[in-house]
């Protein structure tokens, strides 16, 4: 079958996938009365308002959008990379130290770009790490661990 | 008189050497992250939110009030100079601004850009100031049922004059109002949504998810473009508008003022709506419309005063009823809670040296816009030409370090991470990120409020109909609905956009 509009229909079926989960979730609390509402009340309306709109949305991208829609066009190498160093960087930073995490991320997240060239991330990693030093570390005076746990012999 | 009493107050608090530091240094951040291109007010204010953390209260709102003027002037530049709308609210300026620019007068327009905003926005401090007081005592008056209402007056308002979809709008809203839900519930003590995870039990970091869905979200999208900016090669000079230019831009200039300040306070105005608006009126009122679009100075004088007259004025419904009007005023409001302080009208009576002080340093803050920006657009300039594959590592670390920094924990870092994904997940399906922020903002209070009215009308739900001012929101609600559910107002509405 054709979709009429991929975007809305998926849009949908976030909304639905999500609304389900909040009114599925809200059972397990207390739901009370309209006089006294409980925890679960408000989200639990709201699920079910969010599955009903997400219905209109997903029937509308299968069967009423007026012409006809492309599906969203995904490139993974961004995505990927941009988030996997955002993760990396939250696990190495305290085993490992701002400096070594903000080369790593940079470097890491320099290979995002179609315009990547070695040298040039590895110097804009040099510039960054000592720019975060004076900056985060002298100037704003953030509690970082700036060293690696082994060396300032953190747990 | 009390007014002027109200202003020397915050005339005090706002000229403390700190407090004129900590503007100074906020408006220029806020150009410098602001003339990225493609980082507007939002994405500026999210990135640089954990940077006010350490200040008091007062210093802190006083920077990310720099910060979004700042923003909103390193939009306004990059429009000029490069075609490139910063954000949405500058997207009107490109029009006129850049064909300025490419006949060699991007000086006059830079200038009378900075001046028109300086003008309009000492315009909307004085209507600010006077708006005030009054709002915030019938602010008073209102039960939750009033609240209620009026918060549904307000997130409807946001999305009808919002562009694109607005059945996905409302449904991004209601996300939102479920994001806000994750957390402690403050009334019975249960946790909602946590899925056991003890770092969600004080819910979803403010900052976290505006900078996933704005910060980090961004470079993943401005990544795949691939896009080629042209820079502009030719020397700045002629920053002094000649006599013509000025006998223009003035009336341009007042005329975009007052339609900024008025269509700033209304819920989902500010300043997108603003600059169309008032671009729209020059265009139509001109007895030579066939000049706009090609360098017309009054294009520029008047989008840009209008966008920061609404700037400063969509502060009111904040300030006084404690509703954000638009997202960066949500952002706003996240901040000050950050900060401790609830939005709404007891801002006022209990801190009134914060209000005032706030108010006042809006006005200095246009002002070092004036005197500071101009001189320094030859270095802003310059900064565009540092290509984007070395910039956006940079932004990105300074999210993660400041992200870091918020509660000293990894997990927000992740939490961002997620974040960041949804937002990409939004942008492909095309529904705005911008509702559910300010859902988000609003869902707790919005709970809070219906269960008070709930339990007070011992569970008849009459009473939001029955009290006029909570029944006069939800009509308007309702009639802002209908209106641009039909046929004509719906295809105006259309065109609008388009044209944006």
């Amino acid at each position: 079958m054709r979709f009429r509009h991929p975007k809305d229909f998926l849009t949908g079926v976030m909304f639905v996938s999500f609304g389900s989960a909040a009114m599925v979730l809200s059972l397990g609390l207390t739901i009370g009365t309209a006089a006294k509402m409980g925890p679960g009340y408000f989200p639990f309306a709201l699920g079910a308002f969010l599955v009903m709109l997400g219905s209109v949305i997903l029937l509308r991208g299968l069967f009423w959008a007026k012409g006809l829609h492309g599906w969203p066009v995904l490139q993974l190498k961004p995505v990927a990379i941009v988030l996997v160093s955002v993760i990396l960087f939250s696990q190495i930073l305290r085993p490992l130290g701002l400096l070594l995490s903000t080369a790593a991320l940079v470097v890491l997240v320099s290979k995002a770009s179609h315009e990547f060239r070695w040298k040039e991330a590895l110097l804009n990693a040099a510039v960054l790490v000592a720019i975060v030093l004076v900056v985060f570390v002298y100037f704003l005076e953030f509690q970082l661990p700036v060293w690696p746990s082994f060396i300032a012999g953190r747990i | 008189m009390e007014l002027l009493s109200n202003l020397a107050l915050g005339f005090q608090t706002a000229v403390s050497p700190m407090n004129l530091l900590y503007c100074l240094a906020g408006a220029l951040i806020g150009t410098l992250i602001g003339v990225l291109p493609g980082i507007g007010p939002v994405q500026t204010i999210a990135i640089l939110l954990p940077t006010t953390f350490a200040l008091p209260p007062v210093s802190a709102l006083i920077m990310l009030g720099g910060i979004y003027y700042g923003a909103q002037y390193g939009g306004s530049t990059t429009s000029i100079l490069l075609n490139v709308p910063g954000e949405a609210s500058s997207v009107v300026t490109c029009l006129d601004g850049h064909q300025m620019a490419r006949q060699g007068r991007a000086g006059a327009a830079l200038t009378v850009s900075a001046l028109g905003s300086f003008v309009a926005g000492t315009f909307a401090t004085l209507v600010l100031a006077v708006l005030a007081v009054p709002l915030s005592e019938l602010a008073f008056k209102f039960g939750p049922a009033e609240y209620f209402s009026l918060m549904v007056f307000g997130l409807i308002g946001s999305v009808v004059l919002a562009s694109g979809s607005m059945l996905k709008a409302v449904g991004m809203i209601v996300l939102g109002l479920l994001a806000g839900m994750i957390g402690t519930d403050v009334t019975s003590g249960a946790h909602r949504f946590t899925f056991g995870i003890p770092e969600l039990a004080d819910g979803v970091g403010f900052v976290s998810l505006a900078m996933g869905l704005f910060g980090i979200c961004d470079i993943i999208t401005s990544l795949e473009k691939r896009e080629k900016r042209d820079i502009l090669k030719s020397k700045l000079t002629g920053f002094w508008l000649n006599k013509e230019d000025l006998r223009a831009a003035w009336p341009a200039v007042v005329r975009g003022s007052l339609c900024g300040s008025i269509l700033g306070i209304l819920p989902g105005g500010g300043a997108i709506i603003s600059s169309f608006t008032a671009y729209m009126i020059e265009k139509k009122s001109a007895r030579n419309p066939e000049n706009f679009g090609k360098g017309d100075i009054r294009g520029v004088a008047a989008p840009e005063s209008a966008n920061n007259a609404a700037a400063q004025t969509s502060f009111v419904p904040l300030l006084t009823l404690g509703i954000p009007p638009n997202v960066v005023l949500a952002m706003m409001a996240g901040a000050m809670m950050i900060h401790g302080i609830q939005p709404g009208p007891r801002v006022i009576s209990s801190n009134p040296e914060l209000f005032w002080g706030v108010i006042v340093s809006m006005w200095f803050g246009n002002l070092i816009l004036v005197l500071l920006n101009l001189p320094l657009v030859g270095i802003w300039v310059r900064l565009l030409s540092v290509p984007y594959r070395l910039l956006y590592p940079a932004i990105l670390l300074f999210c993660c370090i400041g992200l870091y920094s918020v509660n000293n924990n990894t997990f927000d870092i992740g939490l961002t991470a997620l974040c960041g994904f949804l937002g990409y997940v939004f942008h492909k399906l095309e529904c705005e990120p911008a509702p559910l922020i300010l859902g988000f903002v609003l869902g707790p209070m919005m709970e809070e409020n219906l269960r008070r009215g709930m339990l007070l009308s011992r569970g008849d739900p009459s009473v939001f109909f029955t009290r006029p001012l909570s029944l006069a929101f939800l009509v308007l609600a309702v009639a802002m609905l209908v209106a641009v559910t039909l046929p004509g107002i719906r295809r105006g509405r259309e065109k609008a956009f388009k044209e944006e």
